[in-house]
């Protein structure tokens, strides 16, 4: 299975994809949760995923970022394959990213400038002195004042986490962000401070945008295209406007958030 | 199910462990001896691997110097030969109690701290997060605390030699009467340096051993607190178990002629 070659599509879109997949797949053992996953995200575009629970969107982000192989299909970002690539060369194409982790993921043994300004000291951008003026310039982006940039994450709340997560996220100036569920854990208030700021800050930056998120109002505010996940499969994608007439039963059910109908949630594992 | 069955599964399994293992530690290696290195990390890591473990490295070898005084003064006494005392103490702490006590007890402090620190960076995304962040996480996380075992081990069982013999000092003279300086004597008498050397040879095995396993087991955590708990438990058991497995391995190779 994973040796399978797929046939590359042969006519090439007239403006080249920032992130384009297709048909990429990924088992865990005998369970699918990739089922051959076509996508593209253009230049400056902000993509939302949508989907239940265990529907494989981190799968997918992860395969994206290489911190999960996929078992087939092909991967580009700016049309550069970046399945099989050498360690050096996917750092260099993970130059390019910048992600907001679910949790955060901020690193607790460094303060909070550390933690924004982590990427331009590991790629040696500037010295100390300057990364923290950086830092603190980041963390201004996102609302936060620079009192914080010397705290250590513990001290700070779970909507605070999200913004420093959110500064480290820009702070080197990506061209691609990612999102993993960025409001998910926030109050409704808290959820629309960051998905104004993931709308304004990639704005700022120029950057595209991939989002994953089971947060409708999330989605409806940060995306220009939202595509639907659903047993491994993406089964409906269209401009943002278009969600609620997507004339697709299983979108509707989940855009609603009814028990009832066409998707079945599995109670037991 | 078929007894040969799961005997299969479970030596499969075991190879299957052994190889991730392996490769596991060529990478830390690899990473270890090639640029960029972090300076910043590895002294803390010497710090909190070295200087944090002193108290209770010093306290066992105190305490083992001292029974093995006592111990063997009730042995030797029997035929007359106490004058052997200062001679059994220096070689057995030099040569085994130091590093291999040393070893142990730092094992469950150190190893378990790791894997629990790595756990649980694991669990809550940062190594994920170190990926997206140009930063390769067994540079950056098991390289340096490698190397800070690697040499701090050495030092660490040192300072236990010193103690370890100064506690059998403390018994022979005060409690079972022996001159001093006579005893002083027999103990620079009979000590070599092959004694010592291989002593900070297996101490410096001992400490890639732990924090190896330390990483290991944090790095390949999974499934929240309680599989923190469980790569800590491993960490600790197994890096003590190889402890005492290479100790025999390495005195085979220095003393066996």
């Amino acid at each position: 299975m994973s040796d399978q070659i797929q046939a590359q599509p042969k006519t090439q879109p007239k403006t080249q994809a920032k992130i384009q997949l297709r048909d990429v797949a990924k088992s865990f053992g005998r369970k699918v949760v990739l089922d051959g996953i076509d996508l593209d995200v253009g230049v400056g575009e902000s993509v939302v995923i949508i989907g239940g629970s265990g529907t494989g969107k981190s799968v997918m982000l992860k395969s994206i970022l290489g911190i999960l192989t996929p078992d087939r299909g092909s991967i580009k970002v700016d049309g550069q394959e970046v399945i099989g690539m050498s360690t050096a060369d996917r750092e260099e194409v993970n130059h390019q990213f910048g992600m907001l982790f679910q949790g955060a993921a901020l690193f607790d043994s460094l303060p909070v400038w550390e933690n924004v300004s982590f990427g331009l000291l590991a790629e040696k951008r500037c010295d100390r002195g300057e990364a923290k003026e950086i830092a603190i310039q980041k963390l201004a982006q996102v609302g936060m004042n620079a009192d914080v940039a010397d705290l250590m994450p513990a001290e700070l709340s779970g909507g605070m986490q999200k913004r420093v997560g959110l500064a480290r996220a820009i702070a080197s100036d990506p061209k691609i962000i990612f999102f993993d569920e960025p409001t998910t854990g926030l109050d409704p208030i808290m959820a629309d401070v960051i998905n104004d700021l993931i709308v304004k800050v990639t704005r700022e930056v120029g950057a595209t945008a991939l989002s994953i998120t089971h947060d409708m109002a999330s989605a409806r505010k940060i995306a220009n295209r939202i595509a639907m996940l659903y047993e491994g499969k993406i089964i409906w994608q269209g401009p943002v406007e278009d969600i609620d007439n997507s004339g697709n039963v299983h979108v509707d059910q989940f855009i609603h958030g009814r028990a009832e109908g066409p998707i079945q949630m599995a109670v037991r594992a | 199910m078929n007894p040969l069955q799961a005997i299969g599964r479970v030596f499969l399994k075991f190879l299957a462990t052994t190889g991730r293992l392996v490769t596991f530690m060529a990478s830390g290696i690899s990473h270890a001896v090639r640029p960029p290195f972090y300076p910043r990390i590895i002294f803390r890591q010497m710090i909190d691997i070295g200087y944090y473990s002193l108290p209770v490295v010093g306290l066992t070898a105190v305490f083992a110097g001292m029974v093995l005084a006592l111990q063997s003064y009730t042995g030797f006494s029997r035929f007359s030969a106490e004058g052997a005392i200062a001679n059994v103490v220096v070689l057995s702490i030099t040569r085994e109690l130091g590093p291999v006590l040393a070893g142990l007890m730092v094992a469950g402090r150190i190893g378990a701290s790791l894997a629990a620190e790595i756990g649980t960076m694991r669990v809550t995304e940062q190594i994920d997060a170190l990926t997206t962040l140009s930063t390769n996480p067994m540079k950056y996380l098991v390289a340096p605390r490698l190397v800070a075992g690697i040499a701090m081990f050495p030092l660490l069982v040192l300072v236990a030699d010193i103690i370890g013999v100064f506690g059998g000092y403390l018994v022979a003279v005060y409690k079972l009467g022996f001159n001093p300086a006579n005893y002083l004597q027999n103990t620079w008498d009979f000590l070599t340096a092959e004694d010592v050397n291989s002593g900070l040879v297996k101490a410096a095995v001992f400490g890639f051993i732990v924090t190896l396993m330390g990483c290991y087991h944090g790095y390949n955590s999974k499934g929240g607190a309680q599989g923190v708990g469980r790569a800590t438990t491993n960490a600790v058991v197994s890096a003590s178990i190889l402890i005492l497995c290479s100790d025999y391995i390495l005195t085979e190779m220095f003393f066996a002629k």
